[in-house]
């Protein structure tokens, strides 16, 4: 309870109207792995909170209640049933009404909650149903958390523009950090610094953002060591129709090669896409206007099309059946799998331009703020040795999808189990981390962080104690002082107590470049992630642990 | 020798399809009487292949091109190789040949049998004491009370595919023995296979009854009150048909099929529903198909894997044999176990639930012990099941092969619970067909003995034995893992839970990952910091002898640089294989040269294990496991697609990459 004492009376002013019942003894609870237990429900603001009453445990658990994506409420009371019920369950019934809520969370837990009194049942419900959607950021949890160890903070976050530039002089010959973005009026979803080519005014760029969707100008993100080579991202160009043509946009791009050289545009979309979103104003870039520029096409689903994906999956792995056809079918079913193989052969596709064939790519979808930073992410890590330790690839998420405006809170409102009708819900993110897996389990030495940073990143991103990903981008962090107000994720895993567990035991950096395959039978169902609360998943993070332990002792052995 | 015309072609194009090289090596192709042996012509590698002609399943000889003519040789083990050999005569020749030495007549063709190295005849006999039965129903507590030993099958007389040494309820006199083998399949009445000692039930097995629609007989229901009674905690046994309920009706019609409980007393009967030799043996070709598929996409792989129906056999058998385990450790209850003749999938459920039971079985020579008892001595039909001869390929059935994967899976499930890891299960898979030893000859321990195997052969397992260190799973028996490797294991056997076996059917080298599981991925640490505890100690005795005293490092440069060298085979400037271009374009094919040449130390494929070469065969999973320079990406191909398919009309050929 400790961590919700502070700030505890504003927030229990602000929910209170919410909360009719606010404590309820003798409630069962019902979790995976776990025997039921009987306890004492408590619902706050921002959570619920379970206490063991069983013979002298004093186990707790405390649920955020933006975890919780759905719950299915049934309350049994009436006597009119009463033949329904068998013998068993009549002393129950007699004993008065009693009701049962299924919890459902975004981490793919779902508990089950046995609450006597009908009332304080529905209370309790209505309770969650309210607070776990809240809409309003500043009310959120980060807003109110206060870490008893985190007790001041210097800086917030990692990495920006600004430090990347500085940190690759190599870039100052032909880069500059423009800031002609500093109010967010240029491009709202941008953050205040970019970096764009030297040759490139800012008048020049405020030109190039009102030919982009979203006012996304093309700006670097990856700077290639090894050649010089660069990857640039955006938003498609608003060609239109009528092939509208923007000198700024072609003289930018130009500005990134050399006159003699070439460079790839990887557009997210099919060639058919690109062609039905001209009549919608969008567009791509045409090879008469943009004669240097090749362009790529690979179709990515983003949107709804994920997010069922997603609902599928979730579904399938739930699916008690002890049916082998069936299973597979609903594995295929749900394209998941088929999403991370496009995701990864397309990041491949795009580091081995840069890479092998020495080319500047320029990636964009549509907005170019889901697919393109899924490709752009995948490629550094790929290419990339700085991104593959543990500060570098919380940098890399940082820079890639905190600051280029993945808009989180939209994205990451709902997960698999809502009933909510969908919005702008996508799992972009975790098809990252789902993607960023098979990495890892391809190259387990090469990647300096363990699976558990990547399963904590996958819960953080829908529910939180900390800031980081709240909003959807720097515009409206700055706004609500997300930065001073809330706790920075990426510095509290970073802290020596949390870090170990995070860092892969067995990394041996590399500087090569780490080529995935996206051969079918290569990539795997993340059962770590979608079957995390099976009993199986346990024996195997056993064996982690057990890894960790012989790395330890192993090193002792080295040193002695 | 007299099936070789043609001992030897040169300038032949060479391809090994399973490991994923798409660029043909030249050299120059041997026959042997044993061996079809390749030597690149590559001055510098000189890489060296070797097919044992016992491993070999098919060779066949797709129309000929103006190139040459083509053979491809499919192994037993997975591997597929790819001969062109430009002149048709000799083509012709080398495919008559390989017809013929890949199909012996005799066991005396058999390698084991036909290659006669110069041992010492002590080793060859202590090779055969390696493993002894006796000894592990002396570790499970037999003969007790409950289960003594009877001499009623000496010299083989009651049941021909039994052995001679069998374990019977004690209250089961010759006679009732005699009787029930009467009235049962093949006369294999029922006998111990496990006995577990905690809760003192017992574990099975027989062939069906040959009841029909109304037979009794009273000697095989006495025969199963007794092993009801050698339980004194139970009042029932459970008797498990393994086969479908239909298939065990079917049954009856031809007067056999499955116990009426109306006749017998206190059993229980169960039906698990695995299917028959034929159904697998067609499950596991589709499942073979799935893996050399040219660029499938995820759905056609998934479809591939769901249409082979061969997940879901495994998953039936390993289901068989949880309900055996829990039946015995949790209810205390004992089970009788058969299918038709008792010595299939009666062996896999048996097998299986042994391995849950007894951690015993789970070690490395405690699974040698397991596949002696249940499989080879149990009468196990391996000559006939894995076509050592030519034969009847209706036989021929992966009975073994499915029982060996399950025990993968369950390593993949309780990935500290084993001391051995998957390639210790391929290489035992290899065993059962090369025919390089004699353990899996013939088809039961009367045939050995009348082949006099023992004199003329040598056993598979003290080779295994020697080995062990490459066979060790590092995650076995730490601390933590303790509830894994003891007691007995309870998996999920949710569909979910089960994986396609990459590592059997090579296809992992088409693919990149060069290690799957995570106790495979932490075999080299381990091993590493072995050899550095060795190589301390080695050093510190050293160092003592040399000065007269102790010595403690400060510190020891770790040479852990041998470790990381594993893993780069898809590390570097050059991904393994395009993620854009067709497969054939000339840019790929010389990187993925230049790949195949980097990782293509000689490495003779399939190699001899008494001493010929030198090689031992288990170096192939190793090797195969490490080597492949170029992985299989032209599933790019499929989800890239798009430039091809949706054509810019005004740029057509311009965003073609």
């Amino acid at each position: 309870m400790c961590i919700m004492r502070q700030g505890h009376k504003e927030e229990l002013m602000e929910f209170s109207e919410h909360i009719k019942t606010a404590n309820v003894e003798d409630v069962v609870l019902h979790q995976p792995l776990h025997p039921p237990s009987r306890g004492t429900l408590c619902i706050t603001g921002h959570h619920l909170l379970f206490s063991d009453r069983e013979e002298n445990s004093t186990r707790q658990i405390l649920l955020l209640l933006r975890n919780i994506d759905a719950i299915e409420k049934s309350v049994e009371n009436l006597l009119g049933y009463s033949s329904l019920f068998s013998k068993a369950d009549y002393s129950k019934r007699i004993s008065g009404s009693s009701g049962t809520i299924t919890v459902k969370c975004k981490d793919l837990r779902v508990l089950q909650l046995d609450i006597p009194g009908m009332e304080q049942c529905l209370n309790i419900a209505h309770s969650i149903e309210t607070l776990s959607c809240l809409n309003d950021v500043s009310e959120m949890y980060p807003f109110f958390y206060r870490p008893s160890d985190l007790s001041s903070q210097d800086q917030w976050g990692l990495s920006s523009s600004e430090k990347y530039y500085s940190e690759h002089k190599e870039l100052h010959k032909r880069w500059r950090l423009s800031s002609v973005n500093r109010d967010y009026s240029v491009c709202p979803s941008y953050p205040p610094a970019v970096i764009v080519p030297k040759d490139i005014d800012d008048d020049t760029l405020k030109k190039v953002a009102k030919f982009r969707q979203s006012g996304r100008f093309p700006v670097l993100c990856y700077y290639h060591r090894k050649n010089g080579m660069v990857i640039m991202r955006g938003g498609q160009p608003l060609t239109g129709a009528n092939r509208k043509r923007c000198r700024e946009d072609e003289l930018l791009l130009q500005a990134v090669i050399d006159s003699s050289d070439k460079g790839y545009i990887i557009d997210t979309r099919s060639s058919q896409q690109v062609q039905q979103a001209r009549m919608t104003g969008g567009g791509f870039e045409s090879k008469s206007s943009y004669s240097c520029w090749k362009r790529l096409h690979r179709q990515m689903e983003k949107g709804k099309a994920l997010q069922e994906s997603l609902i599928k999956l979730v579904e399938a792995c739930g699916d008690e059946s002890q049916n082998m056809d069936r299973w597979l079918s609903k594995l295929e079913n749900s394209k998941w799998l088929s999403h991370v193989q496009t995701a990864l052969s397309t990041a491949g596709l795009l580091a081995e331009c840069v890479e092998r064939d020495g080319h500047s790519v320029l990636v964009h979808g549509s907005e170019g703020t889901d697919c393109t930073l899924l490709v752009s992410t995948l490629a550094q890590l790929i290419m990339d040795p700085c991104c593959r330790t543990l500060e570098g690839f919380l940098a890399l998420l940082e820079r890639e999808w905190v600051q280029a405006g993945h808009p989180f809170q939209l994205r990451c409102a709902h997960s698999a189990y809502s009933h909510v009708r969908l919005q702008q819900e996508s799992p972009v993110f975790l098809l990252l981390l789902d993607c960023v897996w098979q990495l890892w389990r391809q190259f387990p030495l090469a990647l300096g962080f363990s699976e558990a940073l990547l399963l904590r990143l996958a819960t953080e991103a829908y529910f939180s104690n900390y800031g980081t990903f709240l909003c959807n981008n720097d515009q409206e962090r700055c706004a609500l002082g997300v930065k001073e107000k809330t706790y920075c994720l990426f510095h509290s895993l970073l802290k020596p107590t949390e870090k170990e567990h995070y860092t892969n035991p067995l990394y041996e950096p590399t500087d090569l470049a780490i080529w995935p395959s996206v051969h079918p039978q290569s990539l795997q169902l993340w059962r770590g992630f979608f079957l995390r609360w099976t009993p199986q998943t346990r024996h195997l993070e056993e064996a982690q642990e057990e890894i960790r332990n012989m790395v330890i002792e192993w090193g002792k052995v080295a040193l002695s | 020798m007299e099936h070789i015309r043609t001992p030897k072609v040169e300038n032949v194009r060479f391809l090994d399809r399973s490991s994923g090289q798409r660029k043909a090596s030249v050299g120059t192709l041997y026959l042997s009487a044993t061996h079809t042996i390749f030597v690149e012509n590559n001055p510098e590698s000189r890489k060296e292949t070797w097919v044992l002609h016992s491993l070999v399943s098919s060779v066949d000889r797709p129309p000929p091109t103006p190139s040459g003519s083509q053979l491809i040789l499919r192994c037993k083990d997975f591997h597929v190789f790819s001969l062109f050999i430009q002149q048709e005569r000799e083509c012709t020749e080398i495919h008559t040949a390989l017809n013929r030495l890949t199909r012996p007549e005799s066991y005396s063709e058999l390698y084991c049998l036909s290659f006669n190295p110069n041992v010492n005849i002590e080793d060859r006999a202590q090779s055969w004491s390696f493993i002894d039965l006796m000894s592990d129903y002396k570790r499970m507590g037999v003969p007790n009370n409950l289960w003594v030993h009877t001499a009623a099958n000496s010299e083989y007389k009651v049941c021909d595919s039994y052995p001679s040494e069998l374990f019977v309820p004690k209250s089961a006199p010759p006679s009732i023995i005699v009787g029930s083998s009467r009235f049962r399949s093949r006369g294999r009445f029922p006998v111990l296979s496990y006995f577990h000692q905690d809760t003192l039930a017992a574990v099975c097995r027989c062939s069906q009854p040959l009841s029909g629609f109304s037979g009794r007989c009273h000697e095989d229901e006495m025969m199963l009150q007794a092993l009801m009674k050698s339980n004194p905690g139970s009042d029932y046994i459970y008797v498990v048909d393994t086969r479908p309920k239909l298939n065990a009706m079917a049954n009856k019609a031809a007067g056999k099929g499955y116990e009426n409980e109306d006749h017998y007393s206190n059993i229980k009967l169960q039906f698990i529903g695995i299917e028959n030799i034929h159904v697998m043996r067609s499950s596991q070709q589709k499942i073979i198909d799935v893996g050399e598929m040219r660029s499938p996409s995820m759905t056609d792989f998934l479809w591939g894997l769901e249409n082979s129906g061969w997940l879901k056999h495994i998953k039936a058998i390993l289901d068989a044999g949880v309900f055996i385990a829990r039946a015995v450790a949790d209810e205390g209850v004992s089970v009788l176990v058969h299918c038709s003749d008792g010595w299939d999938r009666t062996a896999q459920a048996c097998s299986v639930a042994s391995i849950l039971l007894d951690p015993h079985y789970r070690t490395i020579q405690g699974f040698m012990v397991l596949i002696e008892k249940d499989w080879v001595s149990f009468g196990h039909k391996f000559s006939h099941r894995y076509a050592h001869l030519d034969g009847d390929p209706r036989e021929v059935s992966p009975v073994l092969d499915q029982f060996l994967e399950c025990v993968w899976q369950l390593s993949e499930q309780f990935p500290c619970a084993f001391e051995f890891n998957q390639r210790f299960l391929i290489s035992i898979h290899t065993y059962v067909y090369s025919c390089q030893y004699g353990t899996f000859l013939g088809n039961s321990e009367k045939e050995r003995r009348d082949m006099r195997l023992r004199d003329r052969s040598h056993s598979v397992w003290p080779q295994l034995w020697k080995d062990r260190s490459k066979y060790t799973n590092p995650l076995y028996q730490n601390q933590l893992s303790q509830n894994q490797s003891q007691g007995v294991l309870r998996p999920n056997t949710s569909p979910y839970c089960f994986k396609m076996w990459k590592g059997l059917y090579h296809h992992m080298d088409k693919s990149v990952p060069p290690r799957q599981s995570p106790a495979d991925f932490l075999s080299a640490v381990r091993e590493e910091s072995h050899q550095l505890e060795e190589e301390l100690t080695n050093h510190q005795e050293r160092i003592a002898a040399l000065t007269g005293r102790p010595v403690t490092w400060e510190k020891v440069q770790v040479p852990r640089r041998r470790v990381s060298q594993q893993w780069q085979r898809y590390l570097g400037p050059d991904p393994p294989t395009t993620y854009t271009q067709p497969i054939t374009s000339p840019a790929h094919e010389l990187s993925s040269k230049a790949a195949n040449h980097k990782a293509g130390t000689a490495h003779p494929h399939l190699t001899l294990p008494l001493g010929v070469k030198g090689h031992d065969p288990s170096d192939l999973c190793t090797c195969s496991d490490l080597e492949s320079g170029v992985a299989d990406l032209s599933s790019h191909s499929s989800s890239g697609g798009d430039d091809g398919k949706d054509p810019d009309p005004y740029e057509a050929a311009s965003t073609t990459a």
